[in-house]
Formats: C-alpha cells, sequence, structure tokens
C-alpha cells in the first residue's frame, strides 16, 4: 500500500442537462500523498471545484459521478454507502468553501456550529468537552479571545473571521485530508496570506494533506508541494509546485503563468490568453485548448491521451520548451 | 429596546386615533339607523325621540368630540339595539372568535409547515407534486362552500361532528373557553379547519419556497461536508430560517383570522365577533361597528409587536431599535 491518502483514478462527473450531458470532470486521475498540499487550478467552469465536490459526493443534481474511483485511504468512495459517506465528511475529509460570508448559518451561532461537527462524529463527547475542542480549535487559527466568539453570530465576525473560524471547524476533528474550495478568493489580499499561512500551519501541526483549489497560480505558488492544471473538465498538467512554475509545458499553464500581473514591465499591456474558453456541450475529441493555443498542430484534433513526460503528467502534442520555443 | 418600545407606541397610538377618525366618519355617513330602529309607522314625533336619545341630532364635529371622549374612559358609546355598551358586547363574543383563530393558526402550523417541508425537500417526488396541486385548491376554493361541504361530510353524511354551535364551555383564567372540553373541541373542529384551509396553502407554500432557497445556500453544502446528518440540517438547519418568513405572515394572517372569521362563523352559527358584526352591519348598529373596527386596529397593532419581538429571537441579525451590529 502507497502513501496515498487519495488517489483518484479517470473520475468522470457529468451533468446532465436538456442540451445534453455536461462532462463538468472529465477523466481526471490524480493522488494527493499524506500530509502533501495539492494545487488544483484552472479558470471559472475548469471543473476544479466539481472534482472536489465529487470526492465527498456533494455533488449537486443533476450532476453525478459517471465513473472512475476514488480510492480514500483504499476505500472507494464511490461504492461507499450514503451513511457511510457521511461519517468520513468532516471527520475524515472535511471541506472549506469559497464564501466565509455564505458557509456559516448567519442564524445560528458559532459554538453551535462548531459543536455539531463534533458531535455528529462522537456522540459520546460531552457539549462540554466539544466546546473545549471548539475553543481550542478557534484558538490555533489565531482568533482573539476564542471563549467570547464562540458565542458570537457569523455577522459579527468579519470575512477573514469567519473564514478562519470555517477552518477550525474542517480541523476540529483532525482529518486527514482537507478540501479548500477557493477559500480565499473572497477576500481581501491582506487577509488571503493571512488564511494561507494558517492553513500552511494547520496542516504542518496536524500532518493533514490537502487539495487547495483555486483559479490563482500565485496563491498556490508558495503553498503546494504539487500542482495540477485543469482545463475544461481534464487535467492538462500535473508535477512538483517547481515544475509547474519555473518550467511550465503545457502552453495553457503557460498562458496562466503568463498572464500574472507583476511579471510585467510597467505600462506594458498585460497578457491575456486569446480566445475564450470552450463550451464545455460542443466539446470533441480535439484537445480543448486548441481554438486558443500558439502551437497547435493537426495532431491536436485527437487529444493526447495521458503522459508522462519529464516525470510529470502532461496531455499535449506540442509541449512548451522542446520544439522552438 | 426601551427606546424602540416608546416609540412603537407613539406610531401604534397615531394609528389608532388615525383610524377613529376614518372609522367615525366613514359610518356616519352610512345610511340612516333611526329609520331602522323605528317602527314603520312611527310618527314624526317618534322619531325625534329616538334621534335625540341617541345624539344623532348634535352637529358631526360635536358627535365626534363626544366619541373621543368616551373612548378615553374605553366608553364607546351603547349598542343601538341592545341597548348595552357595544365594547361589552364585543368582548363577550372575544373568546369564541379567538379560540376559532387560535385553532385555526395552529391547524395551519401543524398541517402546513410539515407538508411545506416534504415539498421542498423532495420537490421531484409525485407527492410532493400532489401537496401542491392540493394547496391550490386551499387556495381558489371559496370559503363558505367549502364549510358546506365540510358540514355535508362530516355532520351530514358521517355524524362524526356537530355542524353548528360552540360546544361546552368551561372556565379558564376568568375566559369562558371550549378548548379544554371534548365537546367543545368537537364543534371548534369543523370551523377552524374550514377557517384555516387557506392558511395551509399559504403556509405549506411559504414553507416550500424557502425551504427550497435555503437549501441552494453554502451553509448547508458545509453542513452537509461537516457528515450532519439530513436530519439535523433541516431541523436545526433549515427550520430556524424558514420559521423567519412564516412568523412574519402568520402574525399578520392571524389578524385576519380574528378580524374576517365572518363568513365561517355565520355558516357554523359561531356565536364570535364576526357573526355579531354582522349583524351590526345589517341593522347600521354604529356603536358595534365602530368599537369592532377599533378593536380589530388594536389586536393587528399588538400582533405586528409580537411579531418584531419574534424576529429578534429568530433571526440574530435584525436588533431592536437600530442598534449598531
Amino acid at each position: 500500500m502507497s502513501n496515498h491518502v487519495l488517489a483518484i483514478n479517470d473520475l468522470r462527473t457529468v451533468f446532465e442537462t436538456h442540451a445534453g450531458p455536461i462532462k463538468a470532470v472529465d477523466g481526471v486521475s490524480l493522488t494527493v500523498e499524506r500530509g502533501q498540499v495539492l494545487g488544483l487550478v484552472g479558470e471559472s467552469g475548469s471543473g476544479k471545484s466539481v472534482t472536489g465536490y465529487s470526492i465527498l459526493g456533494l455533488v449537486d443534481a443533476p450532476g453525478k459521478v459517471a465513473d472512475g474511483n476514488i480510492l480514500f485511504k483504499g476505500e472507494d468512495l464511490r461504492n461507499a454507502t450514503p451513511q457511510r459517506l457521511r461519517r468520513i465528511r468532516g471527520k475524515e475529509i472535511a471541506m472549506i468553501f469559497q464564501d466565509p460570508m455564505m458557509t456559516l448559518n448567519p442564524v445560528l451561532r458559532i459554538d453551535t456550529q462548531m459543536i455539531e461537527a463534533v458531535q455528529a462524529h462522537t456522540t459520546s463527547v460531552s457539549r462540554t468537552e466539544a466546546l473545549e475542542r471548539a475553543e481550542e480549535a478557534l484558538a490555533e487559527v489565531g482568533i482573539p479571545s476564542p471563549k467570547e466568539r464562540l458565542y458570537s453570530y457569523p455577522h459579527e465576525l468579519s470575512g477573514g473571521m469567519r473564514q478562519r473560524v470555517a477552518i477550525a471547524t474542517a480541523f476540529i476533528n483532525k482529518p486527514d485530508l482537507i478540501i479548500a474550495d477557493e477559500p480565499t478568493t473572497a477576500l481581501d489580499v491582506t487577509i488571503q496570506s493571512q488564511i494561507l499561512s494558517v492553513a500552511q500551519k494547520m496542516c504542518e501541526t496536524h500532518g493533514t494533506a490537502m487539495i487547495w483549489i483555486t483559479h490563482d497560480l500565485g496563491v498556490v505558488a508558495g503553498l503546494a508541494d504539487k500542482i495540477a492544471v485543469m482545463y475544461c473538465g481534464r487535467l492538462v498538467e500535473m508535477g512538483t509546485a517547481d515544475q509547474i512554475i519555473t518550467d511550465p509545458r503545457h502552453p495553457y499553464t503557460h498562458g496562466l503563468l503568463k498572464s500574472v500581473p507583476g511579471t510585467h514591465k510597467e505600462g506594458e499591456r498585460l497578457y491575456q490568453i486569446p480566445g475564450m474558453t470552450p463550451s464545455i456541450l460542443a466539446l470533441g475529441e480535439e484537445c480543448a485548448y486548441s481554438a486558443r493555443c500558439s502551437k497547435r498542430s493537426a495532431k491536436c484534433a485527437h487529444a493526447p491521451k495521458r503522459e508522462v513526460v519529464f516525470d510529470r503528467y502532461l496531455r499535449c502534442h506540442n509541449p512548451m520548451g522542446t520544439t522552438h520555443d | 429596546m426601551l427606546a424602540f418600545f416608546i416609540r412603537r407606541v407613539g406610531q401604534s397610538l397615531f394609528v389608532i386615533i388615525t383610524m377613529a377618525t376614518l372609522v367615525f366618519f366613514g359610518v356616519n355617513v352610512v345610511g340612516d339607523p333611526v329609520a331602522m330602529l323605528v317602527a314603520p309607522d312611527a310618527d314624526q314625533a317618534e322619531i325625534e325621540r329616538v334621534i335625540r336619545d341617541f345624539g344623532l341630532d348634535k352637529p358631526i364635529i360635536q358627535q365626534f368630540g363626544l366619541f373621543l371622549k368616551g373612548l378615553t374612559r374605553g366608553d364607546f358609546g351603547n349598542s343601538f339595539i341592545f341597548g348595552e355598551p357595544a365594547i361589552e358586547l364585543i368582548l363577550d363574543r372575544l373568546p369564541a372568535t379567538l379560540e376559532l383563530a387560535i385553532g385555526a393558526l395552529l391547524l395551519s402550523i401543524v398541517i402546513g409547515l410539515p407538508l411545506g417541508l416534504v415539498a421542498g425537500l423532495f420537490p421531484d417526488h409525485w407527492g410532493s407534486k400532489t401537496i401542491m396541486a392540493l394547496s391550490i385548491f386551499g387556495f381558489s376554493l371559496p370559503t363558505f362552500w367549502v364549510g358546506i361541504l365540510l358540514i355535508m361530510t362530516f355532520s351530514v353524511s358521517l355524524g362524526w361532528l356537530p355542524s353548528t354551535g360552540r360546544g361546552d364551555t368551561v372556565s379558564v383564567l376568568g375566559l369562558e373557553t371550549s378548548l379544554f372540553t371534548l365537546d367543545g373541541l368537537t364543534h371548534l373542529a369543523l370551523p377552524a379547519l374550514n377557517l384555516a384551509l387557506l392558511k395551509i396553502s399559504l403556509v405549506i407554500r411559504l414553507t416550500r419556497a424557502s425551504v427550497r432557497e435555503t437549501m441552494q445556500q453554502d451553509y448547508i453544502k458545509f453542513a452537509r461536508a461537516k457528515g450532519l446528518s439530513e436530519f439535523r440540517i433541516v431541523r436545526v438547519h433549515v427550520l430556524k430560517l424558514v420559521l423567519i418568513p412564516i412568523v412574519t405572515v402568520l402574525g399578520l394572517e392571524f389578524g385576519n383570522l380574528i378580524a374576517f372569521s365572518v363568513v365561517t362563523e355565520s355558516i357554523f352559527a359561531w356565536p364570535g365577533m364576526g357573526k355579531l358584526l354582522i349583524e351590526a352591519v345589517l341593522q347600521l348598529d354604529r356603536p358595534i361597528i365602530v368599537a369592532y373596527l377599533m378593536l380589530i386596529v388594536v389586536v393587528f397593532v399588538t400582533i405586528n409587536l409580537i411579531v418584531d419581538l419574534t424576529y429578534t429571537a429568530l433571526d440574530p441579525r435584525v436588533r431592536l431599535g437600530g442598534e449598531k451590529a
């Protein structure tokens, strides 16, 4: 048995619509090692969040996981009963969401919302004990006077504080894996870096593995051990953070990195990838990125199967840095 | 909180005084009560005696002054027909109407809320669709017709329940009520159900819409991701939010139930205020009409105050008196 906490193999999640099936996640395979942080990067609609939800069986109808395996510590979550999945959620795999304004129930106090996370999994824990654990967890994510904050309502806290509460809640049962769905997107920049370092610290202290979903390569650059890049429901490139950031091979990754403002001379126009994300509905055999790709060739009419080039996962016929780049 | 109360009482007084003026003049321009009261063959002297007795010979402004003066002592004048103080006649009938309204309100919650929850949680189930279809009947069928149908079915054909009148009463806290005798309850069942039918439909639709909206929220997803059971999610996370709109609407509807149970009281010969009002209107018994309408204004004002207070208990985001959050 390897050291994988999570091994996803050929995951396909499909949304049945009137216009036809939408392959939101189309054959994604990835692994997360114990204590490792995987950055899952892509634009809006690339299927990165749906991948996260698929793991926990939280995809909303009409979407459903159509194919593939989700092996969590060797157990295939696709075959798990709803009861078993419920036991895993929050206990072994926890989630943090994008908008801290929306993830805490506005009419319930913080203590209620944290205690229930403990008691949902261990009914033998008394209220007092659960409260103590909640207080500890809040202190750990850097919330001042955690005891008083426990009796606050969400609207009495700032966005950054709420996200800390969400992180504390996610960590309260010491899960093996945390899926963080763009947890810093809705926060302003100074708070973003605080939340990042809190999450990083928590993962290190508890040896928790994490999937950090984001559209911002800059965010994961310093945080992730491994980065996976998604485009139109497909994984296009995956490698160590170093490989992806300093030496991107897929033209899309390359374009993404070039689009990060800050690497430009002052006054120079910001770079944008030409064209628009294609409709997933209309996608066929071709490489989804081919319409926007500068290195497109005739071969691109058929997207390559997975390829491992230079010890990384890459799905491209004409990778950067090989031909005439 | 105190400032809130003082302001509300001030507003309420304004509403009550405005209403008193409107009602007094409104009622005084309609019809000629004297013609209704004297015998058809009465001579002019007799008619003028009656006019003088009721003070109708004075200028309208002076009549209004006397009316206001009476109001400050809680005196709404004597009924033209019964010769007794109007307000006492109405208050005598109030318990009967109140128990009818309370019965109907309870029915609408006890029946409407669970059905609405089911319809909201399983919107595509055939059972939910049946509930929604039936609720349309509840909305559109006229009360008087349903009342007659209820009597035909349960009293005439099946003989299970009495068709008219109020059952045995016992004195509870100085109020004569039929809520605590079996005979009283059997008499109450049909009229309360008839009155409740519309409210049940209203609660079903409101609950369903509110549940569906709430279930889409991120905090429900977060609650799922915490591993909470579906039961707890509905009972704690959904229900409390759903109750907020229901409390508002039902509060106002309760006022309506008290004020406008006229039709139901007439069909079931329920000796409540509504029946008294109808008789008073037919006989142009002005003091009773005025006293009744004034009482209803007070009821509405009070209910609104209670609804606002209930809000703060349900929704922590609402703080009375414009305190800073």
